[in-house]
């Protein structure tokens, strides 16, 4: 038998509820084949907030793992070896914190951190254009991520410091070469801070060599191969062009996947796991632009959270890819192909052109700053949901071949086929918080913060601090809010108001005419407040939604993420508008839209509100009998006919 | 829905009474306009919109207004005085269509209830100043202490905002194609006070600053009127805030102690309300009734009388 290549590392993104709880997962899913960890921490551990403070109510443990502190952290790897362990965090505003963490806990497994191998995410930019749960400004977030890839480059040699994150660039609606174009520009920006800092020759190659990316992989997998082999040349050009990297090995582009989440349907969801498979084939089938590392969503993403048997399926699909086809016993396929060359090539020169572009803009950060980046792509998903409303982009089961035949696989209603969570999770993870600060010096505490805010108001790389911080037991909350109080916090551009949306269809002139008639019947032009509760940072349902609202004659007024109930139901009634639309994503659709509900009623005003998101059919019956007005989820892929329902919704409370 | 709008509540600040009756003078219904004109009509009863500093706020796109308005409005609170903001947006001339108050970069405490924030869209035309603004400026004048008018600096607006203002701030940035485009624009003549914005970025801001003084000296020599101030500020800092607020302040002061007040105002109502006329009525209500010039004085005359803004405008419409 031929000599096969090593198959690439496999992981499940995923964590929930508690430590513990989300430990027991992982425990089984490494028993059951998966070669590596992908961590997923809930929101406040994203956004760095204690489990008990008021904007975490209802989202902990809820998009992944609470970690408030190192017994948490403890506690999710009990009983796993972290000198043997290959761990993925996606973690970026607090990674500095969660990596302190991290090598804390590895030192009391007895592991020196030299021999620690895993990924911090740690991309600011993407938060900022697309993911939304950066904290700080730009300046100082730059330099929480160039810290940790100075301190791990000298004291964590095999780890990745940054991954810098074109996934959720494509889910922002980006093309390929966007795709590329951006994540570039980033890696741009934070090698010309590297250098900056004075890190040269030798120093500054080895860091080049640690710089990994995340991309994302959709249906269109013969253009996703392409776009890796073009986004792989373009680095290593970039290492020998433009910094000077003599090491071949060093300019070598180091990428690992979660394929296209974005894509995968609410309806005739088993359609999904035939999509991952196809999907994994962009990432894998061309040898010189394979994946480090893949990850597979589950067939049953956009009904609500994968159960472990939704999770082992697709770990299936890649062990079954990696082990019984046989793949990996030949070299690059594609090498040779004039096709593949020239779409390559494709990529490559629109992709390099628009690099040039951000850099001209002042690079990744200025261009966030002006929204420059944020508006291509909210122009780029505009394009992209026209196409899927209009039916050119075939999306079958949803657009086309809609006919079904009853699926067994959620025979008992969407609700039984997915994982429900203990609801006692957060009162238990808010408890155990409680006794853990109960149970430490405070002093010492105090003083570790002390000097975390001394090193951030001077130059003094922030991780070894923040290391000495977790050992005595600050939490994440304490540690965020000590950075808070010296870098200050960030909104960044929400880019609707300049992003240039395609023509509409023909499908909204009876829209428009409908919202014309119904400015006369209540007097003015139906106003509408779009708001994104909580902690959830994924807002590009919501920015469509204010695009194609106002395209439709809808007046819009839409703030940003991360606003809270009671600030919603202060601009709703200030603003007189007819309507409030609430976009939730990370599942707390239930105690968010409740919290909204209730300020509204104390401020004594009756604004109909309807509410959007992953929300499963036992919540929307739960929502509406408290008093929705309607529920709009994944399979509700015509904006025009959720507006024009609103129109409905509008005339029937204000006549 | 009721269209009566409690003018009691307005006045003791319920923060729903004045979201009301914002909507109210809104309303584009025949029958919303007599409930409007008899709601501004108690409000004026009241008298207190007479003491109320109605401070205008414009400037090009991405001069930082958003970042230097809550910077005010905070400066404002601390003083204790209490604010009512009307951002006005421009409305997508496709679809008619807005997105308003892209406030996701001003903070503001939501159990304030001194601080009222309303966002409008400006209608029909490219950049002007909403239809409504007038007389919401009038509902908000009777309630807050301050009554701040932000508008995008595109078009009409920039002109327009004179009409509602008292003091009028005009924001730029130091970029010196901004300075430039200011004096070209020949609306020197309009800003009270200007803010050159960004002034972190250093020996830029302070020659900008030196540019504009000499063209609004220029301009204020020209036409009679006080030069206005020129101040450097940097919204994200806090720099130069005091002073903005100082020299707002200082303004408003000088007209009040000259008496010029109310005359002023009657002027700018009338201008405002000419303007109004036009869009309602068109050039042929505009000719039918004499002229721009006749429409004017008529609607000066309504106003002299104690006639509110839609009463006016009723009176001196052109036979349908």
């Amino acid at each position: 038998m031929a000599v096969k290549d090593p198959p690439w590392i496999m992981r499940t993104y995923s964590g929930h509820s508690t430590p513990q709880a989300s430990n027991a997962l992982y425990r089984e899913n490494l028993a059951r084949g998966q070669t590596g960890l992908s961590v997923a921490f809930d929101l406040p551990t994203q956004t760095g907030y204690d489990a008990d403070h008021p904007l975490a109510r209802g989202e902990v443990g809820r998009t992944g793992v609470p970690v408030g502190h190192i017994a948490d952290l403890s506690a999710l790897f009990d009983g796993i070896d972290l000198g043997r362990m290959n761990t993925s965090m996606t973690i970026n505003a607090t990674a500095a914190w969660l990596l302190a963490l991290y090598v804390a806990v590895a030192e009391a497994q007895g592991v020196p951190s030299r021999a620690l191998r895993g990924t911090t995410q740690n991309d600011i930019v993407k938060e900022y254009l697309s993911r939304g749960t950066y904290v700080f400004p730009p300046a100082p977030s730059l330099r929480l991520t160039v810290d940790t890839i100075l301190f791990t480059v000298e004291h964590v040699p095999d780890w990745n410091p940054i991954n810098i994150s074109s996934y959720h660039l494509q889910e922002a609606g980006a093309t390929p070469a966007q795709e590329v174009a951006y994540s570039l520009a980033t890696a741009i920006t934070v090698l010309d801070e590297v250098r900056a800092r004075g890190v040269e020759g030798a120093a500054f190659a080895k860091v080049f060599g640690r710089l990994s990316f995340f991309v994302n992989a959709g249906m269109r997998f013969v253009e996703e191969a392409c776009k890796l082999r073009a986004f792989g040349e373009l680095w290593e050009r970039l290492g020998k062009e433009r910094y000077g990297v003599a090491d071949e090995k060093l300019r070598r582009f180091r990428y690992g996947v979660q394929v296209n989440s974005l894509g995968l349907t609410e309806a005739q969801p088993e359609n999904n796991l035939v999509r991952i498979a196809l999907e994994m084939l962009g990432v894998t089938l061309s040898k010189n632009a394979r994946a480090r590392a893949v990850q597979l969503p589950a067939w049953n993403e956009a009904l609500g959270l994968p159960r472990p048997w939704d999770q082992q399926l697709s770990l299936r699909t890649q062990q079954l890819l990696a082990y019984e086809t046989d793949l990996l016993e030949y070299g690059d396929l594609f090498d040779g192909s004039p096709v593949i060359a020239a779409k390559t090539r494709e990529i490559a020169e629109a992709a390099w052109a628009e690099v040039e572009d951000v850099i001209e803009r002042g690079g990744a950060v200025g261009a966030v700053e002006s929204g420059y980046v944020k508006e291509r792509l909210v122009a780029s998903n505009a394009r992209r949901i026209a196409a899927i409303e209009s039916g050119e982009q075939v999306v079958v089961g949803v657009n086309r071949f809609t006919e079904t035949a009853e699926s067994p696989l959620t025979a008992g209603g969407a609700a039984d086929a997915i994982l429900r969570l203990d609801p006692a999770a957060e009162r238990e993870q808010v408890e155990a918080l409680a006794r853990f600060r109960r149970a430490r010096d405070a002093d010492s505490v105090a003083r570790a913060l002390d000097a975390l805010r001394a090193a951030a108001r001077g130059r003094d790389n922030l991780v070894p601090v923040s290391i000495a911080a977790a050992r005595v037991r600050v939490t994440t909350g304490e540690w965020a809010s000590a950075l808070r109080e010296v870098f200050g916090e960030y909104r960044a551009p929400t880019g609707v108001a300049g992003a240039r949306a395609p023509e509409l269809g023909s499908g909204y002139e009876p829209l428009r005419e409908r919202v014309a008639e119904l400015e006369k019947r209540i007097g003015r032009r139906p106003k509408i407040l779009v708001g994104k509760p909580g902690l959830d940072g994924h807002s590009n349902g919501a920015e469509q939604i204010a695009l194609r609202a106002r395209d439709a004659g809808f007046e819009v007024v839409y703030e940003g993420i991360r606003v809270t109930p009671r600030e919603l139901a202060r601009a709703a009634a200030d603003e007189g508008v007819h309507v409030l639309g609430l976009s939730i994503l990370s599942g707390a659709h239930v105690e968010l839209t409740r919290d909204v509900l209730a300020e509204l009623r104390a401020r004594g005003v009756t604004i109909p509100v309807v509410v959007g998101g992953i929300i499963p059919e036992a919540d929307r019956v739960l929502l509406c009998a408290e008093g929705v007005a309607a529920v709009y989820t994944p399979k509700d892929f015509q904006i025009a006919k959720i507006l024009a329902e609103l129109c409905e919704i509008v005339e029937r409370s204000a006549t | 829905m009721s269209l009566v709008v409690d003018s009691e509540r307005v006045l003791a600040r319920d923060p729903a009474s004045v979201a009301r009756a914002i909507s109210l003078v809104e309303d584009r219904r025949p029958e919303a306009e007599a409930a409007a004109i008899e709601l501004l009509r108690a409000l004026s009863r009241s008298g207190r919109g007479a003491a109320c500093h109605r401070v205008g706020v414009t400037g090009p796109p991405g001069v930082g207004k958003s970042t230097l308005v809550s910077a005010l409005i905070r400066g404002w609170r601390a003083r204790g005085r209490s604010v009512g903001v009307l951002a006005v947006d421009p409305s997508s001339p496709r679809s008619g269509g807005a997105l308003l108050g892209d406030r996701a970069r001003i903070e503001l405490d939501p159990d304030d209830r001194e601080v009222f924030v309303r966002s409008m869209a400006s209608g029909g035309q490219l950049g002007g100043l909403a239809r409504a603004a007038g007389a919401a400026v009038e509902v908000l004048s009777a309630v807050f202490d301050v009554v701040l008018i932000e508008t995008v600096g595109v078009g009409q607006s920039e002109t327009d905002i004179e009409h509602v203002a008292d003091t009028v701030l005009f924001v730029v940035q130091p970029a010196s194609g901004d300075v430039l485009q200011f004096i070209k624009a020949g609306i020197v003549e309009i800003p009270d006070v200007v803010a050159v914005n960004k002034a972190d970025l250093g020996a830029v801001a302070v020659r900008a600053v030196a540019e504009l003084e000499s063209a609004l000296r220029l301009g204020a020599e020209a036409s009679g009127r006080a030069e206005p101030r020129v101040l450097a500020t940097s919204a994200s800092t806090g720099v130069g805030i005091g002073e903005v607020l100082a020299a707002l302040e200082a303004h408003f002061a000088a007209v009040v102690a000259g008496g010029q007040l109310p005359a002023v105002r009657r002027a700018k109502n009338a201008a405002w309300a000419t303007r109004l006329f036009a869009l309602r009525y068109g050039e042929r209500g505009v000719d039918q009734r004499g002229g721009s010039r006749a429409v004017r004085a008529a609607l000066e005359r309504e106003l002299a009388g104690g006639a509110t803004l839609f009463e006016a405008l009723a009176s001196v419409a052109p036979e349908p």
